[in-house]
C-alpha cells in the first residue's frame, strides 16, 4: 500500500470566493503540516473556480486541486462524492478535513466509510501526536456537556471542523503555491438522488453569521410576536440580527434559518443577549464563540448565567424594552 | 406497500440538566446522575414519525432496530405503541461501546437479515455521541443512496420525494427505493401513543440478535470492532464569573445593564 502523506482539505465556495470555513481549515491544515512536515492540498469543486485556486495558496495550500466542470455547479451529493473519493485515491492524503457544513456533514462520513475507517465530526481542536504522527480529535460530546479526544490507527484520518473553532491566516498573495486542474469524470448512471427544486427561505435584514449583534430569543419568549416587536427592535438599534435556540424554532415561532445550536447555526458575533434561554448545551454550541454573552432570565438558576458576562434576572418584557430605551438614548448622545 | 426500518437508539434524556452529567476521567466514561430517564433519541423518533406518516397513508410495515444492552424494554416499546409493527434488539454485552462503524456495521448486518426493505430511516445524529455518521455509514455499507436531514418525507410508487433541509431553505430531491434518509426535527415531533397502542405494545415481544445471528463474530462489533478510540474524555472547567445587574424591578435592570454594558464599552 502506498504511503499515506499530506493534508487534504475540502473547500467550499460562496459566490465564487473561498469560504470563510475554508480559510479557517486552511489555517489548521497549515499548523498541522507543519508539526508533519508534510504538504497542505486543497480541492476545489465547482462550475466555475475563478481565482479561488489563488486564493487558497494565499491563505496556506501548497496544492489546490480543482475540479471544474459544468455538471458540478450544483452540490450534490453522489457526484461530488466521486470527485473527492477519486482525488482521495490518487493522492493518498493522511488526513482529509472538511467543515462542518451542510456538505461537509453529508461527504465526510460517506468518504470515511467508503475507505473503510471512521472520522470525528464538528471537531474543536486537533492537533498531531508527536509519537504515532496520528491525529488527535477533539469533539464536543452529550451535546456540548463533555469534550471527547479520539485518534484512529486507520488511514487517512478524516475530520470534520466546526465553523469559527480554527482561526485563519493572514492572506499573503505572495506565498507561492500549485494549482492543478483534475479532470473530471461523473459516471451519471449511480446518480440516483435527483434535485427536483431548490427553495431558498430568506430572512431579511442582516445575515446572523455576519451580524456584529445577536439577540436571541428562548422557549421562555412565549410566542412569535416578540421576535418581531422587542427582540427586533433592540438588534435593529445594534444593527444586528434576531436569532433563537431550537424551542421557538421547533414550534413555528421563527423560521428554521434563525435557529442557533448545535443542529442549527453556529455563530461568533461581537456581543449576544440570551433573552430567555436555559443556556443547554445544545444551544451554548452555537453561541460560545460569542465575545461577549449577555444572560436575561427570570431564573436565576438557569444554566445560561454560567455562561453569560453579564446577567439580569428579570423578565424580559420588561427588561428588554427598558434595555433598549435607555441604549436609544445613550448611543445617540 | 413500502417496507420501512427505523433505527432507534437509547439515550441518557438530553433535555436533563447539564449538571447531571459529569466524567469519571479516569476511566474515561461519562458518568449520568441515576434521576437522568433513558429515553429514544429525539432524532431517532422524529425518524421514527416520518415513517408513521407514511405508513398512515400507504400503509406498509415498519421494523425498529435499536443496538445496545440491557435496552430497557419500557422505553424502546415506545416504538410499538405509537404504530411500528415488528421491533428487532441487537442486545448482548458484546455489542457495548461500538463507535460509529461497529454500529453502522452491526445495523446493516442486521437489515440484511431482514432483507426487504425500501426505506431505513435514522436520525441525523444520536442525542448523546452527537456523531452524525451511522446513518451514511449505513447506506455505504448496503450500498444504497443516502438522503440526510429530511424535513418532510412521501412515498409513491417507486418513487420516494424528501424535502432535506439546506442553509437558508430546503431542496426537494427524489429517489428510487431503497434508499436510506436521516431526518431532522423540522420534520415534527413524534405523536403520542394512543392507549390501544401501548395495550398492545406490552403484549408484544421484541426479537432479540445476537451478534451471531446476524452472522458477525464477536470481534466485529462492540468495543473489538471500533475504527476509533476514545484517548480521553474532559469537561472543560467554566468559571462562574456572571456579574448580575441589580433592580428594583425588571425595567430598573434593564436601565443599569443599558448604563453598565456602555460603561464596559461593550457597545
Amino acid at each position: 500500500m502506498a504511503e499515506n502523506k499530506g493534508i487534504l482539505v475540502y473547500g467550499e465556495l460562496t459566490e465564487g470566493k473561498l469560504a470563510a470555513i475554508t480559510t479557517e481549515l486552511l489555517g489548521c491544515g497549515r499548523k498541522l503540516a507543519g508539526e508533519l512536515n508534510e504538504e497542505l492540498s486543497c480541492l476545489l469543486v465547482s462550475d466555475s473556480i475563478g481565482e479561488a485556486g489563488k486564493e487558497a495558496i494565499a491563505f496556506g495550500a501548497d496544492k489546490v486541486y480543482t475540479a471544474e466542470d459544468p455538471s458540478l455547479k450544483q452540490y450534490q451529493v453522489e457526484s461530488y462524492l466521486q470527485v473527492i473519493d477519486r482525488l482521495v485515491k490518487d493522492t493518498a492524503p493522511r488526513i482529509v478535513l472538511f467543515g462542518q457544513t451542510a456538505a461537509g456533514r453529508d461527504l465526510a462520513p460517506h468518504i470515511a466509510f467508503k475507505a473503510e475507517t471512521c472520522l470525528s465530526t464538528d471537531c474543536l481542536d486537533l492537533s498531531i501526536d508527536p509519537e504515532t504522527k496520528l491525529l488527535l480529535q477533539t469533539r464536543p460530546v452529550y451535546g456540548g456537556n463533555a469534550q471527547a479526544t479520539f485518534v484512529s490507527e486507520l488511514l487517512p484520518q478524516i475530520a470534520t471542523i466546526r465553523s469559527k473553532a480554527m482561526s485563519p491566516l493572514e492572506q499573503d498573495d505572495s506565498r507561492p503555491g500549485e494549482v492543478i486542474p483534475t479532470k473530471v469524470e461523473i459516471d451519471t448512471s449511480a446518480i440516483k438522488v435527483k434535485v427536483v427544486e431548490t427553495v431558498k427561505e430568506e430572512i431579511s435584514g442582516i445575515k446572523l453569521e455576519d451580524a456584529p449583534a445577536i439577540v436571541c430569543g428562548g422557549r421562555g419568549i412565549g410566542s412569535a410576536e416578540p421576535f418581531n416587536t422587542s427582540l427586533k427592535e433592540l438588534a435593529e438599534l445594534l444593527h444586528g440580527a434576531v436569532g433563537a435556540s431550537r424551542p421557538p424554532a421547533d414550534n413555528g415561532w421563527v423560521s428554521e434559518a434563525m435557529h442557533i445550536g448545535l443542529t442549527g447555526k453556529i455563530v461568533a458575533p461581537d456581543i449576544y443577549f440570551a433573552v430567555a434561554i436555559s443556556g443547554a448545551s445544545q444551544h451554548i454550541a452555537g453561541c460560545s464563540g460569542a465575545k461577549h454573552i449577555i444572560a436575561i432570565n427570570k431564573d436565576p438558576e438557569a444554566n445560561i448565567f454560567k455562561e453569560a458576562e453579564l446577567g439580569v434576572v428579570g423578565k424580559y418584557e420588561e427588561v428588554i424594552p427598558a434595555l433598549t430605551g435607555k441604549l436609544k438614548e445613550l448611543l445617540s448622545s | 406497500m413500502p417496507n420501512m426500518i427505523v433505527c432507534c437508539k437509547q439515550v441518557p434524556d438530553p433535555e436533563a440538566p447539564p449538571s447531571l452529567f459529569k466524567v469519571d476521567s479516569a476511566a474515561n466514561k461519562m458518568v449520568i446522575a441515576s434521576d437522568v430517564k433513558p429515553v429514544i433519541g429525539q432524532y431517532d423518533e422524529f425518524a421514527l414519525e416520518a415513517a408513521l406518516r407514511i405508513k398512515g397513508k400507504q400503509g406498509g410495515k415498519i421494523t425498529v432496530l435499536s443496538l445496545g444492552n440491557k435496552i430497557a424494554r419500557d422505553v424502546i416499546k415506545k416504538s410499538l405503541a405509537v404504530g411500528a409493527d415488528e421491533l428487532i434488539l441487537l442486545e448482548d454485552e458484546a455489542f457495548e461501546e461500538s463507535d460509529s462503524w461497529a454500529t453502522a456495521y452491526a445495523l446493516a448486518a442486521a437489515i440484511k437479515k431482514v432483507g426487504e426493505y425500501d426505506v431505513i430511516f435514522c436520525g441525523r445524529q444520536s442525542s448523546d455521541w452527537d456523531a452524525g455518521q451511522v446513518g451514511i455509514g449505513i447506506a455505504e455499507i448496503l450500498g444504497i443512496p443516502a438522503v440526510t436531514l429530511a424535513r418532510k418525507v412521501e412515498f409513491s410508487d417507486g418513487s420516494v420525494k424528501i424535502d432535506r433541509v439546506i442553509p437558508d431553505g430546503y431542496e426537494t430531491v427524489d429517489v428510487a427505493p431503497p434508499v436510506l434518509i436521516t431526518v431532522t426535527s423540522e420534520l415534527g415531533a413524534l405523536r403520542y401513543p394512543a392507549l390501544k397502542g401501548i395495550m398492545a405494545a406490552g403484549k408484544k415481544q421484541p426479537i432479540v440478535y445476537k451478534p451471531a445471528d446476524i452472522g458477525l463474530e464477536s470481534s466485529q462489533v462492540g468495543a473489538a470492532g471500533r475504527h476509533i478510540n476514545l484517548s480521553k474524555l474532559f469537561q472543560p472547567v467554566k468559571e462562574a464569573k456572571c456579574e448580575i445587574i441589580e433592580g428594583e424591578n425588571g425595567e430598573e435592570a434593564g436601565v443599569n445593564l443599558a448604563l453598565r454594558l456602555r460603561e464596559a464599552k461593550l457597545l
